[in-house]
């Protein structure tokens, strides 16, 4: 009888114990939580009577896109119709994510800048598009600059070679960028570009003082001791939360849909609509963005490790 | 406190509310069962104890629904809704409208959140079967047509050959124009918007040099650009637009009573019962009208009303022909003809059966 209690006794003052119970407490609850959400999909779905499957991705699609890069036609089925999409939201991560690179290293380093205007033009930069919301950002730049530039008779010619009108920027060889496309490349690299900037800024301002007097006093050049000394330093700081942007601006390129650009999202909302299948359709949705997300993450994460200090 | 400690303390309230809402759905499934599986609950029943019906309209179509300058809703698709409440309450004004786009309006029926969807929605097989909707009587018969500027010289769709076309998405016009151009072996250039002030704004913009949608949409949208009278809707009709007002699938009771509401609309136009009259008719002594009007018979009931269901409609929101006047007539802006939507005694297409 003693012994029973000093034994309940040991336990409820066991650390050991308690870490045990509470951790498996949690995975209890979540377990709990998933068949819960399991049951509670599949009962509405029947008392809708429906039925989950993927099975539609191969009926006729029946609608055109108006910005591909691969072949589709309307008699497609919804599965290419939505390679199609990926394969435009990709191509707008691919440039939207080296242009905001570009633009915030400048506009990072040109916070930084000795000279005055500079310095402020880029605090102006950053503190206006940092603060407005993108959804407002991308309706402005399409409908306010690109809709309003000149109708395709009297275009914007650059040098003979290039032709910008309303109609998107007609480029050598007969091939054109849409202005939805272009929107959604400035609006996202504008920015993400100006959040990247102040990580920069960050990245370079914590690299100490001495390095750069350091750097100088071997003689290299403002650029040079940029390039090779500060920067190199920078980046292990700047690394992580480069990451995240990288990330915002992935997901951030859904909001195509609001300029009529096809990306995988807008498509599959089509397809949500004409086969009435939600759930599977924000699966597919959710899946997309996710492996995307999880490979930039992952790609990244793996440059941070390599560029960090190793310690000997 | 221990770190893990923590993490259960968040975890705890949120599983709760769960369980809580597990133990409500649960509830409604047991006593669905319970009442036998032929007799599931109507909704019906759910709208008469909320004490309003809840429709989705698009609220952006001058016309068919949108909200005038006194914050009132008004239209074609809202009328129906309000003779659906008039028929249920006595009350035209015991209905919430729900704006829906386009591309939101089936999952809006499907899981409940809307009553009755009316909402210039085309009757097709396709939203019929796989989307699980139930179509009501149609409402409208309309066409799908294309408004280009004036200035262009464009005629036929010939003539739009390679150039790009507005519309919105999650209609049946984004395919109709995909089927059109297809047929006659034309490319063009879609430019899907999902917002369709967006397309329309896009349009009058120049991003496109056309736009299509059903021909009473592009009247209605022509209304409201910044210089009507520079577009122009070409002649060419690309398919059939049958709109009607739509429920879930599955529930008979209620699909009874929105299809005969719409049908009371018509048959009064047929019998000459209008908003001014109706009070007077009822101590008619046709038996036509008596029965029309529930002074004899029990027709309201059967449907799960009240026997002068008919009666309340009317009065409240006239027969199809006053509705039609009112948001689509000669004195509106859109001064649309009957056409097709007049009865067919007129040459139009609207028949009830008979009410018997």
């Amino acid at each position: 009888m003693l012994l029973l209690f000093a034994k309940a006794l040991f336990m409820w003052n066991n650390s050991r114990f308690w870490r045990w119970f509470g951790q498996i407490l949690l995975i209890l609850l979540v377990v709990i939580l998933a068949i819960f959400l399991w049951r509670n999909f599949t009962e509405n779905l029947q008392q809708l009577g429906l039925q989950f499957g993927f099975d539609f991705l191969n009926l006729q699609a029946g609608f055109d896109i108006g910005e591909k890069i691969v072949t589709y036609k309307s008699t497609d089925t919804f599965a290419a119709a939505l390679f199609v999409g990926l394969i435009n939201t990709l191509r707008v991560m691919a440039i939207g994510l080296v242009s905001a690179s570009i633009v915030g290293v400048i506009v990072g380093v040109a916070r930084l800048s000795d000279n005055w205007l500079v310095r402020n033009l880029a605090i102006i930069y950053v503190e206006i598009i940092r603060n407005i919301p993108l959804l407002l950002q991308l309706l402005f730049w399409y409908f306010a600059f690109f809709l309003k530039l000149p109708q395709p008779g009297n275009s914007i010619s650059f040098f003979g070679i290039f032709s910008l009108s309303n109609r998107g920027l007609q480029l050598p060889g007969g091939t054109a960028l849409y202005p939805e496309f272009l929107t959604l490349i400035l609006g996202l690299t504008l920015y993400t570009g100006a959040f990247i900037a102040e990580i920069i800024r960050g990245g370079i301002q914590a690299v100490p003082k001495g390095q750069w007097e350091a750097a100088r006093s071997l003689g290299l050049k403002p650029f040079q001791v940029m390039r090779l000394v500060v920067f190199p330093q920078a980046l292990r700081v700047i690394i992580p939360p480069l990451t995240s942007q990288y990330l915002n601006l992935a997901k951030n390129s859904s909001l195509a849909i609001a300029i009529g650009f096809p990306d995988i999202y807008a498509i599959a909302s089509t397809t949500n609509n004409i086969t009435g299948r939600a759930v599977e359709v924000i699966v597919i949705i959710i899946i997309t963005y996710l492996t995307i997300s999880l490979t930039i993450s992952l790609l990244l994460n793996i440059y941070n490790r390599r560029i960090q200090i190793k310690e000997r | 406190m221990p770190k893990w400690c923590c993490s259960i303390l968040t975890t705890i309230p949120i599983f709760l509310t769960l369980i809580s809402c597990s133990g409500e759905s649960r509830k409604t499934v047991v006593s669905e069962n319970a009442s036998a599986p032929q007799q599931v609950k109507s909704r019906l029943e759910t709208v008469k104890n909320r004490g309003k019906l809840i429709c989705g309209v698009s609220g952006e179509l001058p016309g068919f629904s949108f909200v005038r300058a006194d914050g009132r809703y008004a239209g074609l698709d809202v009328d129906i809704c309000r003779a659906i409440a008039a028929a249920i309450f006595n009350n035209p004004n015991a209905v919430q409208f729900r704006n829906l786009n386009a591309k939101e309006r089936f999952t809006a029926v499907q899981t409940g959140e809307v009553d009755v969807l009316s909402r210039n929605t085309t009757w097709t097989l396709g939203r019929d079967t796989s989307v699980k909707m139930e179509f009501a009587p149609v409402i409208f018969y309309d066409g799908q047509g294309i408004m280009v500027r004036k200035n262009s010289g464009f005629k036929k769709l010939e003539d739009l050959k390679g150039k790009p076309i507005c519309t919105q998405t999650g209609t049946t016009n984004e395919q109709n124009l995909a089927d059109q151009m297809r047929r006659r072996g034309l490319p063009y250039q879609p430019v899907v918007f999902e917002d369709v002030n967006t397309a329309y704004t896009a349009y009058a913009e120049g991003r496109c040099d056309a736009v299509t949608s059903d021909r009473s949409q592009l009247l209605s949208r022509r209304t409201a650009l910044p210089k009507p009278q520079d577009h122009e809707i070409l002649s060419v009709v690309m398919s059939k637009e049958p709109l009607a007002p739509a429920v879930a699938e599955g529930d008979v009771r209620w699909v009874n009573i929105v299809r005969w509401v719409v049908y009371t609309l018509i048959e009064a136009e047929e019998l000459g019962v209008n908003s001014k009259n109706v009070t007077q008719l009822t101590r008619s002594n046709d038996p036509l009208f008596r029965r029309f009007l529930g002074v004899e018979g029990s027709l309201g009931k059967g449907l799960g009303l009240t026997n002068d269901f008919t009666v309340r409609i009317i009065k409240s929101v006239g027969n199809y022909g006053e509705i039609y006047n009112r948001n689509l007539g000669p004195n509106t802006a859109l001064k649309l003809d009957r056409g097709l939507n007049n009865l067919w005694t007129k040459k139009g297409l609207l028949f009830a059966p008979p009410f018997r």
